[in-house]
């Protein structure tokens, strides 16, 4: 069955097309890796899966039915700047926030709701964690609780809007094989962009490339090739793969690492 | 003389009650105000109240009406302009300079009011009437009706705001209604300790209870306990040497935040201690049999672990 699918779709941002007539589809229990340049509208595309962006031609299909409807079903992870970085309330209670936190009333979480917060502090395996002020935690470390609030509620579907920013590299890997855990463990349908194509490879199913308002889909071997590239950027891209690793290049530069640093 | 001749004084009494109420309201406030570091952008908020009660005096109106239309609506403004605006310290503290200013200004045409300038400086606690108590006391109640209504989604959007606006939760809205509360707030603090120290029962206390406790209900409870010794304690500290209320807040709501720090402080070093002592375990054993090598060790660890933990309590006293 889909988790969903875009088919014709234009997302267009303060008048400008992010992404035109764009069709794919993404299979239930698929992990897929989303791909392109900054300003290639993979926040974008995120978000209008969540019913924030409308689409101006064609339509969004998730589990079925419009973006938005199925919100319960669907688990994100937006990109965060540092603003609660400074806080010296626990990890539980940073997590528990997102739990129903857009009700208005008291912050107090009935017996559900607890048991819930739990259980995703412990999919993540941050039990250690959530009893330390998040000053004191690391990136990601931080990392593994906004993904802890991503599983709260059961979702089917997580979107994961960049998780491996600023991380170094043992951090990297230990979210991505996390996340593919829970794709595993849970068959949770997972997109998970990012800049870098590397640190996916091995785990994902398939990626989805934006790049020049257009989106390619299929393995990574399929998808990170010369000529697909080439028009998703727009120039002339060299793909160069050396022990399982790949590096993709336009002339001189290697394009995935450069986009990484712009952000960091 | 004993606590009873204390509450023999009509004046103490209405005082005390006030203190209480205020101290109640406030420390709550100041919770939310911490975790969500916007201090500054508070304690600016009271200054222009100052303008606002000065101008009412001027215009023939209640002090605590100006006061309160001129927070609120300053409160209101600050939420409208945005986060950015609100950590712009440079910008709020050129408003709230203007904002003495203007309240000087204020009260150059209407000299014949130097005491009631001082109470609004400095508040005037003793001489809050049995009408004013019952003022604060709907007050109070607002207060903290209007902050339980907004706590939940004020938590998400100020712990995760990209992921609560998401979920609807409109940051803009809820900032506003925030600031207004705080503004609220500043004005029944203000008959208390005055418009320069409101600082001192909504965000040492607060501050104080976040160094302490790392859990959002037991922190909200230290807040108001903390709040309540230092309203109680300064007054009847006050009772007895005759010095000014405001005095003893203020001091023993600084005293209150330094012994938070030191505790902190005292609590992380000792965390750190038995995690590292739990880590390398061989390695603090294997020198203890070798005799004289283990106090060294452990000394040097001692050291080791202070200058640790230091930078990062001091870090945060800024936020």
């Amino acid at each position: 069955m889909e988790a969903l699918a875009f088919s014709d779709v234009t997302l267009e941002l303060g008048g400008r097309a992010i992404l035109s007539r764009v069709s794919f589809a993404i299979e239930e229990g698929e992990f897929v890796g989303l791909l392109g340049p900054n300003g290639a509208g993979k926040t974008t595309l995120l978000r209008a899966l969540l019913g924030l962006v409308p689409a101006t031609t064609g339509n969004i299909r998730v589990f079925a039915g419009p973006p938005g409807a199925a919100d319960a079903s669907l688990g994100y992870m937006p990109q965060t700047r540092s603003s609660s970085v400074g806080s010296r309330l626990s990890g539980w209670d940073f997590v528990a926030c997102a739990a129903n936190g857009q009700r208005f009333g008291l912050p107090i979480l009935d017996k559900a709701l607890r048991f819930d917060v739990d259980r995703a502090i412990a999919l993540v395996d941050a039990a250690d964690l959530s009893r330390r002020p998040l000053i004191e935690l690391s990136g990601g470390e931080r990392q593994r609780l906004l993904l802890a609030q991503a599983l709260l509620g059961k979702p089917r579907l997580l979107l994961l809007d960049e998780p491996l920013i600023s991380l170094d590299l043992h951090h990297q890997k230990s979210i991505v094989s996390l996340v593919s855990e829970l794709n595993r463990e849970l068959k949770l349908t997972v997109l998970f962009s990012a800049h870098e194509i590397n640190p996916l490879i091995g785990v994902i199913d398939r990626v989805l490339y934006l790049g020049n308002r257009q989106a390619a889909i299929g393995t990574a071997d399929e998808v990170i090739t010369s000529p697909v590239l080439s028009r998703l950027y727009g120039t002339e891209i060299d793909v160069v793969r050396v022990q399982g690793r790949v590096f993709v290049m336009a002339g001189a530069y290697e394009i995935e690492r450069d986009e990484h640093r712009h952000d960091v | 003389m004993s606590i009873v001749t204390m509450f023999e004084y009509d004046f103490m009494v209405n005082a005390f009650e006030a203190a209480t109420i205020v101290a109640v309201a406030a420390s709550l406030v100041g919770y939310f105000l911490v975790l969500r570091g916007q201090t500054f952008a508070g304690h600016a908020l009271s200054h222009v109240g100052f303008a606002g009660a000065t101008g009412a005096v001027l215009a023939g109106v209640s002090p605590l009406l100006g006061l309160l239309v001129a927070t609120v609506l300053a409160g209101a403004g600050m939420g409208f302009l945005g986060e950015r605006f609100q950590h712009r310290d440079v910008a709020i503290g050129i408003v709230l300079a203007m904002s003495l200013g203007c309240g000087l200004l204020f009260l150059h045409f209407f000299t014949a009011y130097a005491t009631q300038a001082t109470a609004l400086l400095f508040g005037n606690v003793l001489g809050v009437d049995a009408p004013t108590v019952l003022a604060l006391l709907a007050l109070g109640i607002l207060i903290i009706a209007a902050l339980a209504f907004i706590s939940r989604p004020l938590l998400f959007a100020t712990l995760q705001p990209e992921l609560a606006e998401a979920k609807g939760v409109s940051l803009r809205r809820l900032s506003m209604l925030f600031l207004v509360i705080v503004a609220l707030a500043t004005a029944a603090s203000v008959q208390i300790v005055g418009i320069l120290l409101v600082f001192t029962l909504m965000v040492a206390p607060a501050a104080a209870a976040q160094r302490v406790t790392i859990k959002l209900w037991p922190g909200l409870l230290l807040s108001v306990g903390l709040a309540l010794v230092e309203a109680w304690l300064g007054l009847t500290l006050a009772y007895y040497t005759d010095w000014p209320t405001s005095f003893w807040i203020t001091a023993i709501g600084a005293a209150i935040y330094m012994l938070a720090l030191s505790i902190s402080r005292q609590k992380h070093v000792s965390e750190y201690r038995h995690e590292h002592h739990h880590h390398d375990e061989d390695q603090v054993w294997r020198p203890a049999m070798t005799g004289s090598r283990k106090p060294k060790r452990l000394s040097a660890r001692g050291e080791e672990i202070t200058a640790r933990a230091r930078p990062i309590s001091s870090s945060s006293h800024e936020h």
